[in-house]
């Protein structure tokens, strides 16, 4: 018997392989069927990650038809956006002062028991905002298709993740039948060269990329974001950039994996164990785009150059160097809108305004490396007067080991109010709110009008500009903090 | 849901670009676990003072407005937050479709699934929209088309797939659930 070896054929070639990005790797591994002109691509979904705020009426649409939940084991459960941040309210000591969100929560509590879903509830030491606790635990992994129904679910494709918000029906569709119809969206490729120097963050660069690309100007692509400065980043940070990829329209944010990524997810408790993360690893690194591989889109920028920044405006993209005046744009009523909303006026410098609420927390800035951020400018320093400052952890687990490293005492010694983990103030359910005509430093991700409460003025920023606002209570250049 | 396939409205203009879903419906309303009642929290922010009266000024709150199903508004309306009470809202509120030059990708999607159409056209057009409020428009989901009131027929992009369900009044679920064996082989080869 003769074996005919292709390759020893002088008339056969090997076939080209097309070179892929990381996202074209990602979408293929998971189509269960591919798109037609007809049809969405039928998607699988690896990682459904569900809260208190969009489940309920997919939960009711299940129980009407009849269904159950195809995978509970690919389900991650949590309680983040509308729960309390006060221990007494958290445990159960006081009832949750916000009734319609206490019934919010014990109909998740339900839901979860009644369909099998492991939930990491309000007495857990692992619940925390979900696109916080969902890389804490492991469950976050590269190469995987994550949903949830929150737009900031962008945040996991820091890992090489294709992670993306869906709404409620959608919710419904993943608890079913763990997947999703989609159409195949286009790529954009972010590369930034270069590195951000000392008081320049993660913050600042996602800032100033959507202030580049307009908050539209990722409609109907996936990011990757490739570069120097890229690699050079922790996956917090990483975390950071990925997470405001919505800010820009872009349906998801990616970064491949390296060394950087394993290092973090090793050993985390839903990572792959033993050989089989050995394998994992041997996976994950042929997720990195192919050199020659085609983006629809390449856009550039030298993060060295980059300040700062800190938004003026009622949307992500208002955004300028710290240093720089409110933008003048005279002729343009929706501009205007804006800066009278705002209170603020063409010509304006932005530093030296005074503040009266500074928040440090959200998915996109309450992991541990944000609050030592935070911590490095308040050593020592104290909350100006009149201003009221809260710093709302990601997690219990990042609460804790905050607490064991001693940021939580420089928070509280310098007068800020140091609360148990949850969305808080970015999205103001609970009753964290700004009040009307306030001016808030924030380091969430959405200054819409109203975001913060009704009438509340935010301005978003980086750990370390909000920290530099809280001591000195008015807008501040961090960096002159960090001299001495 | 109800088939969808042709209907006429008079516009409410809401010029503001980047329109996000959390002025469509503020963070604060949605402690609620039922889809229902969401339209009287429509751009509350904007349509009523501290007091809760209707602000006069506000387009939705003019007499002319009452009865609109067609909302014109700028570029990028529903951008934000993935919460599909905007659309519920929009929805329970009246409005059938929005039109702007831009549709954020979550909103559009939660939209389709709920019957509120999404229609994206040329800037010509859609400036034309904004300075003439209160017009009479012709929506045909069959033909993807819009007519305005001086007979111009103006073609809008719709997802095929989603069109076909608008149309004959079924949901993406019942479609999905019958790929049952599809995803089990998937899940099979892909552990």
């Amino acid at each position: 018997m003769s074996i005919h070896h292709p390759a020893a054929d002088p008339g056969w070639h090997a076939p080209a392989m097309k070179a892929k990005t990381l996202f074209e790797k990602v979408w293929e591994q998971h189509e269960v069927a591919p798109e037609t002109a007809d049809t969405p691509a039928v998607l699988y979904i690896d990682l459904h990650l569900i809260h208190e705020v969009t489940t309920p009426q997919a939960f009711a649409e299940l129980r009407s038809r009849r269904l159950s939940v195809r995978r509970p084991d690919r389900t991650l459960a949590t309680l983040d956006h509308s729960t309390p941040t006060d221990p007494a309210e958290v445990f159960g000591r006081v009832p949750i002062k916000v009734e319609s969100a206490g019934r919010q929560v014990k109909e998740m509590e339900k839901n979860c028991r009644e369909f099998g879903v492991e939930l990491f509830g309000l007495g857990s030491d692992q619940r925390g905002i979900v696109h916080v606790i969902g890389p804490e635990l492991g469950a976050t992994q590269p190469g995987k298709t994550i949903v949830c129904g929150d737009s900031h679910t962008a945040t996991h494709g820091a890992f090489g993740a294709l992670a993306f918000g869906i709404g409620t029906t959608e919710v419904g569709h993943v608890l079913a039948t763990q997947c999703l119809l989609q159409r195949r969206p286009k790529t954009l490729a972010i590369e930034v060269a270069g590195r951000l120097r000392d008081g320049v963050t993660a913050k600042d660069l996602i800032l100033a990329i959507i202030g580049k690309i307009g908050v539209s100007g990722g409609t109907g692509q996936v990011i990757e974001y490739r570069g120097t400065a890229i690699d050079a980043l922790s996956m917090d940070e990483r975390m950071t950039v990925c997470n405001m990829s919505i800010e820009a329209g872009a349906r998801a944010g990616m970064i491949a994996p390296d060394d950087t990524t394993f290092a973090y997810l090793k050993g985390r408790r839903f990572a792959p164990q033993g050989d089989a993360w050995d394998r994992a690893v041997e996976r994950w690194r042929n997720l990195q785009t192919d050199s020659g591989a085609r983006y629809d889109r390449v856009i550039e920028l030298d993060a060295s150059k980059l300040e700062p920044m800190i938004t003026y405006g009622t949307n992500p993209g208002m955004v300028v160097p710290i240093t720089a005046t409110v933008p003048d744009h005279p002729n343009d009523a929706i501009h205007a809108k804006s800066l009278s909303y705002m209170g603020l006026h063409g010509g304006e410098p932005l530093l030296g305004k005074p503040v009266q609420v500074v928040f440090v927390g959200s998915c996109t800035n309450a992991r541990l490396s944000d609050l030592e951020q935070a911590a490095r400018v308040m050593r020592g320093r104290k909350v100006a007067r009149g201003v009221r400052m809260l710093v709302v952890p990601g997690s219990q687990q990042i609460k804790r080991e905050a607490e064991a490293r001693g940021l939580a005492q420089v928070f509280t010694d310098a007068g800020a109010e140091w609360r148990e983990s949850g969305c808080s103030m970015c999205i103001g359910m609970n009753g964290d709110v700004v009040a009307k005509g306030e001016y808030a430093v924030s380091t969430s991700n959405r200054n819409f009008e109203g975001r913060q409460g009704a009438g509340a003025r935010t301005l978003l920023a980086s750990p370390l500009t909000a920290a530099a606002a809280a001591v000195a209570g008015r807008i501040s250049d961090p960096r002159e903090f960090l001299r001495s | 849901m109800q088939p969808i396939r042709t209907f006429t409205s008079r516009t409410v203009v809401l010029p503001f670009t980047n329109i996000d879903t959390d002025q469509i419906i503020p963070a604060r309303f949605l402690t609620s676990t039922a889809r229902e009642g969401f339209g009287r929290h429509a751009f509350s922010d904007w349509r009523y003072d501290a007091s809760g009266a209707p602000k006069p000024d506000f387009a939705l709150n003019r007499p002319e407005a009452a009865g609109c199903e067609i909302l014109v508004a700028g570029r990028n309306f529903g951008c934000g937050s993935s919460r599909e009470h905007a659309p519920w809202a929009l929805l329970d509120y009246g409005f059938r479709a929005v039109v702007s030059t831009e549709i954020a990708d979550i909103f559009r999607s939660n939209s389709l699934k709920n019957g509120l159409l999404p229609i994206v056209v040329d800037e010509q057009t859609h400036a034309w929209l904004l300075q003439h409020p209160g017009v009479s428009l012709q929506i045909d989901l069959q033909a993807s088309t819009l007519t305005l009131p001086d007979g111009t027929v103006v073609r809008f992009p719709i997802e095929a797939f989603a069109r076909y369900c608008l149309l004959n009044g079924v949901d993406e679920l019942g479609y999905l659930l019958q790929q049952g064996d599809a995803v089990t082989r998937y899940e099979q080869t892909h552990s």
